[in-house]
């Protein structure tokens, strides 16, 4: 994978420039020996890594402002980084840049529950928004798979899913304002806990720009009310496509589930030697989850159950209790950390119509087989985005490369059936190149025309989520 | 004159040869902004469903397709748009068919937007020609999609300032089996706000909130016996003494507050505000000396305020106010030349306004598209 050639003015004023910043910022917030940058040279894709100049950890929005209008002025990119849990690549510097860490801005600064909302500073973490308010009955919804760890900087960055966004929405839909510092170190205020724009929806273009368009420092999140209680379902079947055509009736029938999972047998298998949850030895399992009181679990469960057996299920395994529960998700839970166990993995998340999973799965089982690489499925059914785990051998010369031509075959094909390249994860530099397979060249022009206006001098995160080839010039200007 | 294109290169073309300004209408049932003084642009050349698949909740049409076709197609499924787009006709004394692209131009919402989104939070994607021509599109139609930039919001509620829409994808939702209202009375506004605030906050899922000509309302939705128990709960507890509505009765209460009816065909000017829930009334208080009228939703914190005719709408006033508490106001209804000289939509600061005009200039160069519609 190719990164751009680090600018040498700027490595040669590396002392002038971690000057100027220390002289901004608290003692010790600024991060220049090469050993200790070390820390900031990857996130979670950790086949690509490079130190960068020099990373700094703002404690306030003043700082951040003070920060980017010292990379304005020295021309330096600059690279926004969460917790660094991005498995896109969103975070990964380059030599010449900054790394803009907001790991320490992590305060609550309001709490409004007759408004429902809570205003953050941008670094605290995803399930610490939640621990702030669920004594109260609360909670922030969107649940990445890495909540303990992500930072909601980092959630805004990306538009981050999860689980329950079947019911709940992704992060955009549960953003209601953001403080940012443009690239010139100008801080505005965007939305609020009003809701909607009035007028263009700055808002919503800017959740899911990947850090390219300004550095959020505070958000203003919905909050909601915790549901009473909640408790899945298990239903194994012995095709994968009768198990997508279950997903669909269930979708139709007007029953929201907060959750609908998919994995498929080579993930079953991997997870139960793994985590030893008790699965059914099957093609694919759904998890099928619903919220409410005990007897409105019991209603949409009994409805479901009546759906599911209408296709034949091998197995139904309907919770009555909090350990049932926690026995169903626990293969899920651990279905990437089993994979792992195998081998290597890389993952994926292409998103595809509901309709399109028994074709889509089928053509990656091919595909399997002519590349020779192991897959296994689990994802997020209910919402069509998948997570394809391909396994590969880091240590095997090749492997890796096969492995990324599969991958982006797999994603190739999720745009063909009407999908796209990323539902959750973001493009980074993992997907940057595949962005022409999506987007015509005017549909991208448009995109970098965005960019443009929010930061005229391509100093945020440049060489992510477009081509090199096609932002090149921008770059170099 | 009026021009009707009945295909994207079609329009692609008369856009490209523009020599002057272009006043875009769907249906024409939302004439909100600033006049606009131009060749008049229709999208009724573009209608039709193109795709319709009800196991994966997903519609796209084009854009010139009426909301009532759609609204009839999702029916027989069982299915309906679910942020409850409003028929403002009654309130803006429109006529004509309100059509998709119009509804998500302006991201017409209604009062289930507090509980499950906005127009814009349902559109997935959007194919769209902008001011120089280019057909764009954006977004998909997945229900998940971070790829690229979203303009899919962006073009929502941009009234068709940065490119005429030509198909929208929208994620629908089914039906619930039944629903009730609880309905309040003898409420003062600030003490409706609290009920409101007290049942959003609660478990039990509801799906509108409002307090409209004296009384209090709380919409519950879903499965019968669920409805039933959530009723039940909230009427035992944040809501006591209240009374439940179902059926048609409730959803012809759920239609007036979409609809603004309280304040139709009636003389003066009305406003929409976006306001934190427990500022709605105290802003309304504030404001007493134009003689306000409010109805609230959204918990309180969308509020429409009717006021008394006068110069400039009570625009002063009314912004004043709200600057000290946030949120923005968008003047509904005015007479033509009021709403030519009066802000329509909330001004900006210095710094989002250069954003915004920055956009403008890249998706319509020319600025040809319903220039000054939102303002500068």
């Amino acid at each position: 994978m190719q990164m751009p050639e680090p600018n040498a003015s700027i490595l040669s004023r590396k002392d002038h420039i971690v000057s100027r910043l220390q002289s901004v910022l608290p003692q010790g917030a600024v991060v220049h020996d090469p050993i200790q940058t070390r820390a900031y040279e990857c996130d979670a894709l950790t086949a690509y890594k490079c130190p960068p100049l020099c990373a700094v950890l703002p404690t306030s929005t003043d700082e951040v402002s003070a920060v980017m209008r010292i990379c304005f002025e020295e021309g330096v990119p600059v690279v926004p980084r969460g917790a660094g849990t991005s498995l896109a690549g969103g975070a990964l510097p380059t030599a010449d840049s900054v790394i803009l860490g907001v790991a320490r801005l992590n305060d609550v600064l309001e709490t409004d529950y007759d408004n429902r909302f809570i205003r953050v500073q941008s670094g605290r973490t995803n399930l610490s928004v939640t621990g702030a308010v669920e004594e109260d009955g609360f909670f922030y919804a969107p649940d990445p798979s890495s909540q303990l760890a992500c930072a909601i900087a980092g959630n805004i960055a990306m538009n981050s899913g999860g689980a329950h966004c079947l019911k709940y929405g992704v992060t955009t839909n549960n953003l209601l304002g953001v403080t940012m510092v443009m690239a010139d170190g100008e801080v505005v205020q965007i939305g609020g806990a009003h809701l909607d724009a009035g007028g263009l929806d700055l808002l919503g273009l800017i959740c899911g720009s990947e850090g390219q368009l300004g550095i959020v420092t505070e958000a203003t999140l919905r909050i909601l009310a915790k549901p009473e209680g909640a408790r899945p379902v298990l239903v194994g079947f012995d095709s994968n496509e009768v198990a997508g055509h279950c997903v669909s009736d269930i979708i139709k029938s007007g029953i929201l589930p907060v959750a609908i999972e998919f994995m498929d047998r080579p993930c079953i298998r991997a997870t139960e030697a793994f985590a030893g949850a008790g699965y059914p030895d099957c093609e694919a399992l759904l998890i099928i989850e619903v919220e409410g009181s005990e007897a409105e679990i019991d209603d949409q469960l009994s409805r479901i159950v009546e759906i599911a057996k209408r296709h034949n299920p091998v197995e139904v395994r309907e919770s009555t209790s909090a350990e049932e529960s926690a026995k169903i998700w626990l293969g899920r839970k651990s279905a990437f950390g089993a994979m792992g166990q195998i081998n290597d993995y890389m993952c994926l998340d292409g998103t595809i119509p509901v309709s399109e999973l028994p074709l889509v799965l089928r053509r990656i089982g091919e595909m399997s087989k002519e590349y020779g690489l192991d897959v296994g499925n689990v994802f997020h059914a209910g919402d069509g985005n998948m997570h394809p785990l391909i396994l590969f051998d880091a240590n095997k010369p090749g492997d890796l490369e096969k492995c990324e031509a599969f991958g982006a075959d797999i994603l190739r094909l999720c745009v063909e059936v009407g999908g796209c390249l990323t539902g959750e994860h973001g493009v980074g530099v993992e997907k940057r190149d595949l962005m022409v397979s999506q987007f015509g060249s005017d549909d991208l022009e448009i995109q970098l025309q965005v960019k443009d206006v929010f930061d005229p001098g391509w100093l945020l995160n440049p060489a992510k989520v477009f081509p090199l080839k096609v932002t090149e010039t921008r770059r170099a200007g | 004159m009026r021009k009707t294109p009945t295909s994207e290169e079609d329009l692609s073309d008369l856009i490209q040869s523009a020599t002057g300004p272009i006043r875009i209408v769907g249906g024409g049932t939302r004439d909100i902004g600033a006049p606009v003084d131009g060749t008049l642009v229709s999208t009724a050349g573009l209608s039709g469903v193109t795709l319709y698949e009800p196991g994966a909740l997903t519609l796209v049409a084009q854009s010139g397709t009426p909301l009532a076709e759609i609204d009839a197609l999702l029916a027989k499924e069982g299915q309906r748009l679910a942020f409850e787009p409003s028929d403002l006709r009654g309130l803006l004394g429109t006529e004509g068919v309100s059509t998709i692209g119009g509804v998500v131009a302006t991201n017409a919402s209604g009062p289930r937007r507090v509980q499950v989104g906005a127009a814009r939070d349902f559109c997935l994607g959007v194919r769209f020609v902008d001011g120089a021509g280019r057909v764009l599109k954006n977004g998909g139609r997945v229900m998940k999609n971070v790829t690229g930039y979203d303009l899919v919001k962006l073009m929502a509620g941009s009234w068709g300032t940065l490119g005429v829409m030509t198909e929208a994808s929208l994620k629908v939702m089914a039906i619930p089996e039944t629903e009730t209202t609880l309905v309040g009375e003898g409420q003062t506004a600030a003490q409706a706000v609290e009920s409101l605030s007290a049942a959003l906050g609660s478990p039990f899922d509801v799906t509108g909130a409002a307090f409209s000509e004296g009384k209090t309302f709380v919409r519950i939705e879903g499965l019968e016996a669920s409805v039933a128990y959530r009723a039940a709960e909230l009427a035992k507890g944040v809501l006591a003494g209240f009374q439940p509505v179902s059926g048609v009765a409730s959803s012809d209460i759920w239609a007036r507050i979409r609809d603004v009816s309280a304040f139709a065909g009636r003389d003066g000017a009305v406003w929409r505000l976006s306001v934190k829930p427990s500022d709605g009334p105290r802003l309304v208080a504030a404001l007493d000396d134009l003689s306000p009228e409010a109805i609230y939703d959204w918990g309180g914190g969308l509020v429409w305020l009717h006021v008394a005719d006068q110069t400039d709408a009570g625009a002063a006033r009314v912004r004043a106010e709200l600057s000290k508490l946030g949120g923005h106001a968008t003047l509904v209804r005015a007479p033509a030349d009021v709403r030519a000289t009066v802000p329509v939509f909330q001004p900006e600061s210095t710094p989002i306004a250069a954003l915004t005009k920055g956009l403008r200039q890249k998706f319509d160069p020319r600025g040809i598209l319903n220039p000054g519609l939102m303002g500068a």
